[in-house]
């Protein structure tokens, strides 16, 4: 069914649209009142040092958490009510990958499919071109646990968009890896935007940052700056977008851990 | 559905995929149920013995053969003193000494006074108490032989019958206690143990994002789990049937609906474990000592509840297995009917009703 809301405008839809929202944990307040909108097809960067609250945010756009206050819409469903619909229509990958090692690349594959409802006729045809597209033909029947970290990251990505989703979620999907197949790895991010997917990536590797459309900057739980990395480093005076986040950076009073 | 299965295909691949997990499923039940049966027999057979005997007349005689006859002891020769009693336990494999006092017969028939001496190994107190108790029931029988000879006018001879296990074979007592370890084992270990990897390895989030709901998830990874139990069951059932001889004398539909509800209690016992532990370390290690000791300990099976402190034998009301013991054996032994196990069929099945929710909810609660 996503097949057809992919391409279907020219003029962007809004696809996540955030008013006030907030998360408090007792006392601590781990979200505080933010608000953002990302556009369709749009590489929307999620910025912050570790413990900024750039996970929990994320954590209650894809339903996994419940907002203290404030609203927000994912693909146009409710993330306080409608879970269960904007869980069918996003993608995720997390920062482990998450694949199960013990089975092969072909049967990870068909499991996530299976596990998003893809009908059967589709799957062996789209594992199979995306086998190609990813050169991992004879990768076929491997078990993920031999693959080289980059190779599971790639498979963990297609994996997420097998579905066609609307939006995919990535949290911090590059950890780990080192900046050459980091940039290999952005290439495919690029090809997903391209076919309309929207991409909300978190990540605390500025050079990163400079691949996205647009950014936001999380300090202490707060939106500090949000707009495309060439206009925040206009505004901050600065060379690249590390000296901008170090510029931010700066007033946190809370401890990264 | 199809999500369903495809969940549940990936599940026995973990299973089928990792060495350890199918010898624990299917080697671990018929190495532990054939090691209880056999081994941990408290019968004694062929057990070696000595004799000091300074009389060497017919009674003696008579007494020795009537021992070497019986399939629990074989005859190791006779020591020429004393002295090599104490030798003879640490050298040579002897479980029994007997001892006679000179001029036995004679002794016997005038003046009544005629002397045996049991000697055994008080280092093994269970094994030294059966032999010496078969050894003197051979010597009383013998005694019997001879006053059909002399009439006496009085004579009250207890005759002992066991019950439901007349031959007292060790395993009658092993097998129940051995299913309802081994389900509980695989069971909740098992789930604890794969549910906690999924936390550990993130797929668990990666899961919780997709479209599955958190109940979809729980019953298609316990689902597997159930299946490979009624399997063990089906297995522990023919072979202490077909192997150690066991009979099911009650009803099989109702032992099977027993181990069923047993097996669920189980089920849900390891999807609450795992709600606790993040790491599968963690959710073996509280299996072991919430689940395998208990079980172990209080269930009845290899200690009796009723020569306990009343503390433990309180706590013993919790542990499942030993509801489940009482139940295998009355229908399994006795041949009693449902009326007769209604008490621990309540009592299970309140135990998985109670844990079901509880896990459920805590499942869900842990979103959050």
């Amino acid at each position: 069914m996503n097949i057809k809301n992919i391409n279907q405008g020219l003029e962007p839809e809004i696809v996540i649209s955030v008013q006030n929202l907030t998360k408090k944990f007792g006392n601590f307040t781990a979200v505080d009142s933010i608000s953002f909108e990302v556009k369709q097809g749009e590489i929307f960067g999620f910025l912050g040092a570790n413990g900024a609250g750039k996970t929990t945010a994320m954590r209650m756009l894809i339903g996994l958490s419940r907002p203290t206050s404030g609203k927000g819409t994912v693909a146009g469903f409710d993330i306080s009510t409608q879970t269960e619909q904007i869980k069918r229509t996003i993608g995720y990958m997390s920062q482990k990958f998450a694949l199960y090692d013990d089975l092969k690349v072909w049967e990870n594959i068909r499991l996530y499919a299976g596990i998003y409802g893809v009908p059967d006729s589709l799957i062996a045809p789209r594992t199979d071109m995306l086998l190609k597209q990813l050169g991992f033909e004879k990768e076929r029947d491997t078990l993920v646990k031999s693959l080289p970290l980059g190779w599971k990251q790639k498979l963990a990505f297609s994996v997420a968009i097998f579905h066609e989703p609307k939006i995919v979620f990535l949290d911090e999907p590059t950890g780990g890896v080192d900046p050459a197949v980091r940039r290999n790895f952005w290439e495919m991010i690029y090809q997903a935007a391209d076919k309309g997917i929207t991409v909300f990536v978190t990540t605390h590797y500025m050079d990163e940052a400079e691949y996205c459309d647009r950014v936001s900057i999380m300090v202490d739980g707060r939106i500090e700056a949000l707009d495309s990395p060439k206009a925040l480093k206009n505004q901050f005076n600065a060379r690249n977008m590390d000296e901008v986040f170090h510029q931010l950076a700066r007033k946190s009073t809370r401890n990264s851990d | 559905m199809n999500q369903f299965l495809a969940f549940v295909r990936k599940e026995f691949y973990h299973i089928f995929r990792d060495t350890w997990t199918m010898i624990i499923l299917l080697v671990l039940p018929i190495v532990m149920l054939i090691l209880f049966g056999f081994m941990m027999t408290t019968e004694v057979k062929n057990t070696r013995f000595a004799i000091y005997d300074p009389s060497r007349d017919v009674a003696t005689q008579g007494i020795v053969n009537k021992i070497s006859m019986s399939d629990y002891f074989i005859f190791s020769g006779y020591l020429d003193s004393p002295d090599q009693i104490e030798d003879v336990f640490r050298k040579d494999k002897i479980g029994l000494v007997v001892v006679f006092s000179e001029r036995f017969y004679e002794n016997m028939m005038h003046t009544g006074d005629a002397q045996v001496q049991l000697i055994a190994d008080g280092s093994d107190p269970n094994t030294a108490a059966t032999l010496t108790m078969y050894a003197s029931s051979l010597i009383a029988s013998y005694q019997q032989d001879m006053m059909g000879e002399v009439k006496i006018p009085y004579q009250i001879k207890p005759e002992i019958k066991f019950l439901y296990n007349p031959t007292l074979k060790g395993s009658y007592n092993f097998v129940p206690g051995v299913m309802g370890m081994i389900l509980m084992l695989i069971c909740a270990m098992m789930t604890s143990v794969s549910i906690a990897r999924e936390k550990e390895l993130g797929t668990m989030e990666v899961l919780l994002v997709s479209p599955m709901r958190p109940v979809q998830i729980i019953i298609s990874k316990v689902v597997p789990y159930f299946v490979l139990s009624i399997i063990n069951l089906a297995t522990i059932l023919l072979l202490s049937v077909y192997v150690l001889g066991m009979p099911i004398v009650g009803s099989l539909s109702l032992l099977i609906l027993i181990s069923v509800i047993y097996i669920l209690v189980a089920l849900s016992l390891g999807l609450l474990i795992s709600s606790v532990a993040k790491k599968q370390m963690i959710a073996l290690l509280i299996s072991a000592m919430v689940l395998i000791l208990p079980v172990l300990m209080l269930s009845g099976m290899m200690f009796p509840l009723e020569n306990m402190p009343w503390t433990l034998q309180v706590l013993a009301h919790v542990v499942p297995t030993k509801w489940y013991i009482i139940a295998v054996k009355k229908v399994m032994l006795q041949g009693l009917g449902f009326s007769y196990i209604y008490q621990e069929l309540i009592i299970l099945s309140s135990m998985a009703v109670v844990l079901i929710v509880l896990s459920i909810k805590r499942f869900k609660y842990r979103l959050e």
